[in-house]
């Protein structure tokens, strides 16, 4: 196991303050929402930035994210790095994602189980991987490389799925429990991934999630998903993240809280994005949530951790 | 064990699948959904490979639609879309950093048939992408036009500038520098002769990137001044080009834009200080 810098660590050499990020509600960060979520009596929990778009050398980018960095604290969501890729990680982004991480010190870093990067092409969509012995193994070495590069603990998201492989040989739960037992990584519990990946592959939700290792999960990501069909006129769900989060995605999450008590939880909004009042109601039906449960869940010594 | 994944059965072999097996399918939608790819209960995945697919495509035009809006904006949106879904398949992305996407896509634009007629069009695409550049270029402060008035006469011509990391020199024989002006701004198109060859700096002197026409001769001028050349080599260079150069005009443009980030003379024997 990988032994890396704990979240209670005191950064001396800190620029902003916030290093940690509250059991509250956040939201994805977007260009045109800055302004707004700057002025805004409602001050949201946290803001979560995708790590590319912090890559480039200066201007407006990075304009934005220091004027919401000093206000909020905030989590960086790494989309490129392709943590289930053949060819190995990339030292180059690797690099570039710890140089956003050290600008920002974000209260937490994540990245996908899921492969973008194929030989010398970029496919900007995170395709799955099959879960085999082979592929856990590449995995976790990838996740030890990349917390050893930061120096701290990443969270692992649960991917969407639209097709599994024949090839397969666990389930994705106890896959993705594997990788944390061994490179001692948190987890990030997408409930919407959940609820797409289990219509979709024909599984229920809650058997997924009473398999899942909540203890680990450090942040919950929440957002709206599509509704198609198949050849033979199955439902299936598209990982689409253009409209409200739906409401039996909701009452998972209220159990999932329930069970675990309070984390950081994100409103994904990222394809036909609304003004930012539509995405702050989602993020306070979020906070009603976390503050109702606040009290009442069942795990109970986890959340010394969370502050 | 989970109920919902179907394990190989134990009298066959199922051999691990190559995820460049599952990439190449999912950039050329002529090859058929990998062997070993599966729906649940082990039933065909045609449609839902198609979703991977889509995405894919779907996200590389849209990146594209950022990086290109006046191409966007010039052919309109079906026809652009459908043109890069042509480019995103010939030519994906070879960085994670979308920013970065569409080096060839001036090129692509030179050789794709329907839009031959627009010959401006590949400059347009070009701009695009330098603009880009200065858009996410180091934030650097432009030259203080105080440092260059307090340079003594006798030392000007010898005057070396830094250039700022945002400033590029464009040219076109065409009208590419009004064009993409016009269409970033929601100008009028109609009035311009795209025959007209220009010259244009882009630029950033805050956070806005902004692309001016250049008189002639100024852009032979900055180019070398870029280059490290002195203000009289670069002056000369340019009457040599353009006999009614105006050098104060070029200054006055090159400070305007924030074109430089620096200068020296040789007597401060390197950079000079001027923040």
């Amino acid at each position: 196991m990988t032994q890396v810098a704990s979240k209670a660590n005191v950064n001396v050499d800190a620029r902003f303050a916030q290093q940690t990020v509250p059991a509250r509600a956040g939201a994805g960060l977007k260009a045109n929402h800055v302004d707004a979520i700057l002025a805004d009596d409602y001050r949201i929990g946290f803001l979560e930035v995708h790590a590319e778009n912090y890559m480039g050398h200066g201007g407006a980018p990075h304009r934005a994210l220091e004027a919401v960095r000093e206000n909020f604290p905030i989590s960086v969501h790494g989309v490129g790095l392709s943590i289930g890729g053949e060819n190995g990680l990339n030292p180059d982004h690797v690099a570039r994602l710890k140089k956003v991480v050290d600008r920002y010190e974000p209260g937490l870093v994540s990245e996908h189980l899921a492969w973008s990067t194929h030989d010398n092409s970029y496919y900007n969509d995170l395709l799955p991987v099959p879960y085999d012995k082979r592929t856990l193994n590449r995995v976790c070495d990838h996740i030890d490389q990349l917390q050893n590069a930061l120096q701290r603990k990443i969270l692992l998201e649960n991917p969407s799925t639209y097709v599994a492989f024949e090839h397969s040989t666990m389930s994705e739960a106890d896959f993705i429990a594997d990788i944390a037992n061994r490179t001692g990584c948190g987890l990030l519990l997408d409930i919407n991934n959940v609820f797409v990946s289990a219509t979709n592959q024909k599984y229920r939700p809650m058997t997924y999630l009473s398999e899942f290792p909540l203890e680990k999960v450090e942040e919950i990501h929440l957002a709206g998903h599509a509704t198609d069909t198949d050849d033979e006129g199955d439902p299936l769900l598209i990982d689409a993240h253009d409209r409200p989060v739906d409401d039996k995605v909701w009452r998972l999450y209220d159990i999932v809280i329930g069970q675990m008590g309070p984390v950081p939880t994100l409103i994904e909004w990222d394809n036909d994005i609304p003004e930012w009042p539509i995405l702050r109601e989602e993020a306070k039906r979020a906070d009603a949530i976390l503050e109702r449960r606040a009290s009442s869940y069942m795990l109970g010594s986890r959340h010394a951790a969370v502050g | 064990m989970q109920p919902w994944v179907d394990f190989p059965a134990s009298n066959r072999i199922v051999y691990p699948m190559k995820l460049g097996t599952f990439s190449d399918a999912v950039i050329n939608a002529d090859l058929p959904v990998p062997a070993g790819i599966i729906g649940p209960q082990g039933k065909k995945a045609a449609k839902r490979f198609d979703v991977y697919r889509n995405n894919v495509i779907v996200g590389l035009v849209g990146s594209l639609v950022d990086i290109f809006p006046s191409v966007h904006n010039l052919v309109g949106d079906e026809f652009f879309r459908a043109m890069a879904a042509v480019y995103a398949r010939q030519e994906p992305p070879t960085s994670p950093l979308l920013f970065e996407y569409g080096g060839g896509f001036p090129a692509f634009l030179e050789q794709f048939e329907p839009v031959q007629k627009l010959i401006y069009l590949p400059d347009v695409a070009r701009f695009e992408l330098i603009w880009l550049q200065a858009y996410h270029a180091a934030d650097v402060p432009v030259l203080n036009p105080d440092a260059l008035a307090a340079i003594a006469p006798e030392n000007l011509a010898e005057t070396r500038f830094i250039p700022h990391p945002a400033a590029h020199v464009v040219r076109s024989g065409y009208a590419s520098v009004s064009i993409l002006s016009a269409s970033r701004s929601g100008g009028d198109l109609s009035s311009i002769d795209p025959m007209v060859g220009e010259d244009g700096l882009i630029s950033r002197s805050n956070y806005d990137v902004e692309i001016r026409n250049l008189p002639p001769g100024a852009a032979v001028f900055l180019a070398q001044l870029m280059d490290g050349e002195t203000l009289g080599a670069a002056a000369g260079a340019a009457m040599g080009e353009a006999e009614n150069f105006d050098i104060a005009a070029a200054i006055t443009a090159m400070l305007e834009a924030g074109a430089f980030s620096d200068l020296h003379t040789n007597d401060d024997n390197g950079r000079g200080s001027t923040s």
